[in-house]
């Protein structure tokens, strides 16, 4: 392994696994804050007992996300410093701001989860807003400076280097707004759902029960209205990948050649050398009115791109495909849950619904997981796209196989211990008597 | 505001975000080293007011060291970009640490409470955090120095092992841990609310205080062989004097205060002290933040993004102050 490619990986494996424990952290203050809120209107012990609950899954989540995300603001030095040293003053200004963000959110998640005791029921309950709040802060302050890795903007290039720097101007870049509402609304549907698919699996085993009954209500709350707004978003990011990176875009559709009333490529398995894409279904017109509203607009293919500069045209396809099925899939599901909601049916009495619902369990996350392999990997071999090539930026570091390979074993042990403290969590509900009625818990007694 | 001035206050701010990290973050990396040396028949109740007094603090603690980072690479990218390369090595195994220390502290906290669980996880707490400051000193000698470099032909240890692996780094890694340890015996001597534990900690605290005068006065004298331009700022700058005197009153008094039994004087003086060490060593490589040649003016980054800094620091200033007020009137409002 060369140390370019090693670098990457590890770029690569340190943003998969501190992704879904940053979503985690945009998402589950928003449930804990509903189930707590619910719980000062309604004086329901039950939903109380969610909040505290659910607020020691996510210490523990939000204490790993918070430690990785510390290793990735050291590696984009560690791996990459002469684009850091390119970058830095140009889009450090949202790292600076997520700084505060961060800070906010860890300051009052310390409150949370420590403070029940200590503060009021009410200073509590705005502890957490702001945990919400903050994290949601933090995800658009660090998501724009991705988008601008995306679409550069904010400065002028001269003899390789930038002049005329102006970090407002790079914040507000093309990629921006899409990029980060994509993925706000991702954070909230892989988590309300992810937790809505937990609790829906507990329910199928023990449907009576009013925990999981509550919890599932709260999680479709935070978790669905998201999903379904997602394609939406999904479409606005599509129409301003096909204007600001015509290359990502042929790659995710697999377009090899620019042309007109551009078709829409289900599936298939892209072959860059023959420039076909056996075992695709294609829709004709759908990517010319997707990316253009246009059925008859040109939609620019990797003809256009020097082949030496192509992403990896079949992972990227792929990725993209995976993040569009498992998104409709939750999208649908959700709508399912919204119907049923509207005519004042409870979901959780819904056997099917339940089973859907725990079968998309991790399926916001993996979607999440190939998003952002869209999303970088159809930018290379750029890291900054067309102005610095990702080779370019590389430590001069030797030997990079050695952390990558250790820092990946760490993540490896961290994710064991997770998915080991987590199950505890999970396992930890108590039945449903502690809160049934009593004469429920009699029986239960006797049994 | 001139150029200057602008680079200059964002090299300030680096340093007092450091300095909060290292007063705040660091107690908390002390703690995990009393977690470790926790003994006697209060063992128990000492890992236990350990872990109640970083438990709700030591994320938000962390961020100092983020904010660091971050200022460091907008507002001084070359700097940034140079100690990654020729730091790569300490700053990758701190991390390691970073990371084995606050996971292991949290998962410590929601696992089984059986006592062979919590060892195992408070042993790798205790080790990370014993371990982090350590390196954290390593890399600060290392700048102080003036021997991080990026290669140009040289061999692999010359570039990225040598230039750190040295006395001088090595005793300032000891002198970080052992003042982190210090400030955490005097903070913990100050929140003990049982004055038998109160007491193990001002042993503690005693004990780590002197070891502090043994390994300043070792990285001293180091410093006269391996780090020429702070040797030379230490004993001879107009400042010197009056930096010196000030940290050796703040450590008697320190240690006074810690006899006396003076819990909230000795978290003053002690805090104080520790920051007189650093400013020191600031004040030391003036104008370098990275010597032997990047300075304050020449690493920085254009004025417009140096002006929106130091705009978003004021902003973010405004709710962080109250905001960091009321954590730690919440958890730590107990009068000592």
């Amino acid at each position: 392994m060369n140390d370019l490619l090693a670098a990457r990986s590890q770029m690569g494996v340190s943003l998969a696994f501190h992704i879904v424990f940053a979503v985690v952290g945009i998402g589950m203050p928003l449930l804990m804050v509903v189930a707590e809120w619910r719980h000062l209107r309604t004086g329901d012990p039950v939903y109380l007992d969610l909040a505290k609950r659910w607020s020691k899954g996510t210490a523990i989540m939000f204490a790993v996300g918070a430690v990785s995300g510390t290793i990735l603001s050291f590696e984009l030095g560690l791996l990459w410093p002469t684009f850091m040293e390119f970058a830095g003053p140009i889009i450090g200004m949202p790292f600076s701001l997520e700084g505060f963000a961060f800070f906010v959110e860890a300051i009052f998640l310390g409150v949370y989860l420590y403070g029940w005791k200590r503060i009021s029921p009410r200073a509590h309950l705005w502890a957490g807003v702001l945990v919400a709040v903050s994290g949601a802060a933090s995800a658009v302050f660090v998501v724009i400076a991705s988008a601008w890795m995306n679409a550069p903007a904010g400065f002028r290039l001269v003899d390789g280097r930038p002049v005329d720097v102006h970090p407002l101007a790079a914040m507000a870049n093309p990629a921006a707004f899409t990029q980060t509402l994509h993925m706000v609304l991702a954070a909230y549907a892989a988590t309300g759902l992810g937790v809505a698919g937990i609790h829906a699996f507990l329910l199928l085993r023990d449907p009576a029960h009013r925990f999981h009954r509550r919890a599932l209500a709260v999680a479709l709350v935070a978790g669905a209205p998201a999903a379904i707004l997602q394609p939406i978003s999904g479409d606005l990011s599509a129409k301003m990948v096909a204007r600001t990176q015509p290359a990502k875009l042929a790659a995710m559709e697999a377009l090899f050649e620019t042309r007109a009333g551009a078709p829409l490529l289900i599936g298939g398995w892209p072959d860059p050398d023959r420039g076909e894409s056996p075992f695709a279904i294609e829709v004709p017109y759908a990517l010319s009115i997707l990316a253009f509203g246009d059925p008859r607009a040109e939609v620019r293919g990797l003809d256009q791109v020097p082949r030496a500069d192509w992403p990896n045209v079949p992972f990227v396809h792929l990725s993209f495909q995976v993040m569009v099925a498992l998104g409709t899939y939750l999208a649908l599901v959700s709508l399912r849950a919204a119907w049923l909601a509207w005519r004042r049916r409870d979901p959780a009495d819904d056997r099917r619904l339940l089973q859907a619902l725990a079968l998309g369990t991790p399926m916001g996350f993996l979607a999440i997981e190939a998003g952002w392999m869209v999303t970088e990997v159809g930018r290379q071999p750029w890291i900054i796209a067309g102005v610095l090539r990702t080779a370019d930026a590389v430590t001069p570091m030797p030997g990079l196989v050695v952390p990558f390979t250790f820092f990946t074993l760490l993540y490896v042990a961290l994710t064991a211990a997770v998915v080991w403290l987590m199950r505890r969590q999970i396992l930890e509900t108590p039945p449903a008597e502690a809160w049934a009625a009593p004469a429920a818990a009699k029986e239960a007694a006797r049994a | 505001m001139p150029e200057s001035a602008l680079a200059a206050a964002l090299a300030a701010a680096v340093m007092a975000s450091l300095n909060a990290y290292v007063l705040l973050g660091g107690a908390d990396f002390g703690g995990g080293v009393w977690d470790l040396l926790a003994g006697g028949p209060r063992r128990d109740r000492q890992r236990a007011l350990v872990a109640d007094a970083i438990g709700p603090i030591w994320e938000a603690n962390h961020v100092w060291l983020i904010l660091v980072i971050v200022l460091l690479f907008t507002c001084f990218p070359a700097v940034f970009a140079r100690l990654s390369i020729g730091l790569h090595i300490p700053l990758s195994l701190m991390l390691v640490g970073i990371v084995l220390r606050g996971s292991a502290f949290t998962f410590r906290t929601y696992d089984s409470q059986r006592d062979d669980v919590q060892r195992r996880w408070g042993r790798i707490f205790a080790g990370a955090s014993i371990g982090t400051p350590v390196l954290l000193g390593i890399s600060v000698g290392t700048i102080a120095s003036g021997a991080v470099r990026v290669p140009a032909g040289e061999g692999f240890a010359e570039v990225f092992v040598r230039p750190w692996l040295q006395p001088f780094p090595l005793a300032v890694g000891l002198l970080t841990l052992v003042l982190f340890a210090f400030l955490a015996a005097v903070y913990l001597m100050a929140e003990a609310d049982d004055p038998a534990l109160r007491e193990d900690f001002r042993h503690r605290a005693l004990g780590a205080g002197v070891a502090a005068f043994g390994a300043a006065a070792l990285a001293l004298v180091l410093a006269r062989e391996d780090a020429p331009l702070v040797w030379n700022r230490l004993l001879g700058s107009a400042w010197a004097v009056p930096v010196h005197l000030a940290t050796a009153v703040f450590a008697v008094a320190a240690l006074a205060a810690i006899w006396r039994r003076r819990a909230a004087a000795a978290r003053l003086a002690a805090a104080a002290q520790v920051t007189c060490i650093l400013w020191g060593w600031a004040l030391s490589q003036y104008p370098f933040l990275l010597p032997p040649d990047l300075t304050y003016r020449s690493a920085a980054a254009p004025a417009v993004t140096l002006r929106l800094v130091l705009a978003a620091l004021a902003i973010g200033s405004i709710v962080l102050v109250p905001s960091l007020y009321y954590l730690f009137r919440v958890f730590k409002g107990r009068p000592a």
